[in-house]
């Protein structure tokens, strides 16, 4: 492919606190290519954080090139990196970041509402897309009415929702039990497999198993990037794991619903 | 984006914070609700200053004959006749800006009817005087002016003596009454007028042609019209220019040197009129520059308000960045929120104005007049409030850096 998806070439970024200059990347250059699961790890303060801020079009770098599906990044102003972020990304972070006191349904549409789609379209997309997540009987559940491991499922369909080409992932499981975080992981699996990119930051190693491709980062440099063989799905296919009934575009064994109905 | 969205946002955050958001658009409440109250009734009393003018006639001069001066003693104007039936014939003729004019001589009389009698002002005058004064005939006909040239014994009564003598709700018009010893027959009745801005009596009044005035109850004609001459100009541009005519004509008519002294006087009861309805606008000014600091007030704590919000959520800001909203979007978001704020404020204010006024107006027994454009102003001035004071917090929302914003705890 003669354009990758995303292309770092020895990217930068120093920021400037007081009299100290803190260099948080010294030089990265990355080509992702579509439909990748990369995992990028490393301990905190090794500018794993900064390198997701600067893929994710939240902050620009100092010094290098980024483009991201065909476009220059570096010299976009605010409103074009917003329409950037709206359009091509969608986010997962590891507070989930769900708006309070609002639905699961209206945090869906979210994006939508921004793109401009229609309040019907908007209210369509948005419940194939907790659907997607096995959430199609909670849409209009608050965060406070969900529990961790649903929020982030919530979180995962408001990225998706907007068809992006890549999803960035900063820690997603962070804030789940190990169970949770199997679920979670296997979703984001399933969308690697459906061909989205997926782009996900953590520090856990059993967490990176799930990618094809692990880039390791040290301070501000890539230390190893290895591809390598997706580790087999370790829990039942996603569907068994969700409410009984829900349906699924993702699974054919969720068509079944519930035996006990 | 669209509007209609953003505002629904808008609306739910305000919902949310219902008390805090009420508390904060008190001082628009108040401001609105003081300046819809205040304008409420200094509007109904100027209304009422400017009624009481327009009852005595509009547009209207009256020029008075000049005084007399025996032994040193000065008898105020009016006491001497200088005034003649031709100086009147010539203010007719001869001035344009005059609409028309009409002598008024009084006198009390008597006026006994079939069952009881009444004493009032009996006023000798041609047929103008009713179109100067702005005063219709309710039952029969006015005087004309074939009663005047020949001194036809008929009178006009107003309502008061009409109900004295014949009762309330009569038809007097037929009937023969007499003033003095004199038989006069009754033709008409005017309109009930009211009182004047004194508390007198328009209508405890009657009416009867100038000449048979002259003939029966002054005792002959003379060559001096020894009573006022009504005037109604043209317009109230031309009142004044109107004055300033008949001054002159008057002046020369009388030979009086130019720097001699009027031997009459002229009121011009629209400026009295003016000057009045000129206090009550100062007075209102006043009130109104009061609850316009009020409204500034209002508007101060809906920035403070605002810029509270801003920082409660500056992750919820952070989240709507990231997942692509522009600056524009977000500035747009607490616009439209502070705007709705002061916009209800605003209309909370007019209904409570509005409220506090008739309450006002029912308890003292104030006049009130409720106006709509004062209304508009009143919403669009506390909508302009929420735009200025909004917008500083607004912009402070939409220049966040995304991950500050999203770090913010």
């Amino acid at each position: 492919m003669a354009d990758p998806l995303i292309r770092l070439e020895d990217v930068t970024k120093v920021y400037q606190t007081g009299d100290v200059e803190v260099r948080a990347l010294a030089g990265v250059s990355l080509t992702v290519e579509s439909g990748e699961f990369v995992a990028v790890m490393g301990s905190s303060g090794s500018g794993k954080s900064t390198l997701m801020n600067i893929l994710g079009c939240l902050d620009r770098p100092t010094e290098g090139r980024y483009r991201l599906a065909g476009r220059e990044v570096q010299r976009m102003d605010r409103n074009e990196l917003a329409e950037v972020r709206n359009h091509v990304l969608g986010f997962v972070f590891q507070n989930f970041n769900l708006l309070s006191r609002t639905s699961a349904l209206e945090n869906v549409e979210l994006p939508l509402v921004y793109q401009g789609v229609s309040a019907k379209e908007r209210h369509r997309r948005a419940t194939a897309a907790l659907e997607k997540v096995g959430l199609g009987k909670r849409i209009d559940h608050t965060p406070n009415q969900l529990s961790g491991g649903q929020q982030q499922r919530v979180a995962i369909a408001r990225a998706i929702v907007g068809q992006p080409k890549v999803i960035l992932a900063d820690e997603p499981t962070g804030n789940l039990d190990s169970r949770t975080s199997v679920e979670v992981m296997s979703i984001f699996q399933e969308l690697g497999r459906s061909g989205i990119t997926v782009v996900l930051v953590t520090h856990e190693p059993d967490i990176a198993e799930y990618a094809t491709r692990v880039v390791v980062v040290r301070d501000g440099l890539i230390l190893s990037d290895d591809r390598r063989e997706q580790k087999p799905a370790i829990v039942p296919p996603l569907a068994s794991q969700r409410e009984p009934g829900a349906a699924s575009s993702t699974s054919p064994t969720s068509q079944r619903g519930d035996p006990s109905a | 984006m669209n509007p209609l969205q953003t505002f629904r946002v808008a609306l739910r955050a305000i919902w949310r914070n219902r008390m805090r958001s009420f508390l904060t658009t008190l001082g628009i409440i108040i401001g609105v609700g003081a300046v819809i109250a205040m304008m409420a009734i200094g509007a109904g009393a100027k209304a009422q200053v400017e009624a009481a003018f327009a009852a005595m006639g509009t547009n209207l001069l009256i020029i008075l004959p000049g005084s007399s001066s025996a032994g040193g003693v000065s008898g105020g104007f009016g006491s001497q006749p200088t005034l003649t039936w031709d100086d009147l014939a010539a203010i007719r003729e001869e001035i344009p800006t005059v609409k028309a004019a009409a002598p008024a001589m009084r006198s009390n009389q008597a006026i006994v009817g079939e069952e009881s009698n009444w004493t009032t002002s009996v006023t000798g005058t041609s047929p103008e005087y009713f179109e100067i004064r702005n005063w219709p005939i309710a039952l029969g006909t006015a005087l004309t002016d074939s009663d005047v040239e020949t001194g036809t014994k008929v009178v006009v009564l107003g309502q008061t003596v009409a109900e004295k003598l014949f009762g309330a709700n009569s038809d007097p018009v037929g009937h023969v009454v007499r003033i003095g010893t004199t038989p006069f027959q009754v033709v008409g009745v005017a309109e009930r007028k009211g009182q004047s801005a004194t508390g007198q009596d328009y209508d405890d009044a009657a009416f009867i042609p100038v000449t048979t005035f002259g003939q029966k109850i002054q005792g002959g004609l003379s060559k001096y019209l020894s009573g006022q001459i009504f005037v109604e100009a043209t317009s109230s541009e031309s009142t004044s220019r109107a004055l300033a005519d008949i001054t002159s004509l008057l002046r020369d008519r009388h030979h009086i040197p130019p720097n001699g002294d009027d031997d009459f006087s002229i009121r011009n009861l629209s400026e009295i009129a003016g000057a009045q309805a000129q206090g009550t606008d100062t007075m209102t000014t006043l009130l109104a520059s009061v609850a316009a600091v009020s409204l500034l007030v209002g508007g101060i704590g809906i920035m403070n308000i605002m810029l509270v919000s801003v920082t409660e959520r500056t992750r919820e800001i952070g989240v709507r960045m990231a997942i692509g909203a522009k600056p524009m979007n977000i500035l747009l978001q607490f616009l439209i929120e502070a705007l709705s704020l002061s916009v209800a404020g605003g209309l909370l204010g007019v209904g409570i104005g509005v409220g506090v006024a008739t309450w006002l107006a029912a308890r003292f027994h104030w006049p009130m007049l409720i106006q709509p454009d004062v209304i508009t102003v009143s919403v669009a001035f506390s909508a302009f409030v929420g735009v200025v004071f909004g917008l500083y917090p607004a912009r402070k929302a939409s220049q966040l850096d995304p991950i500050d914003a999203l770090r913010y705890e």
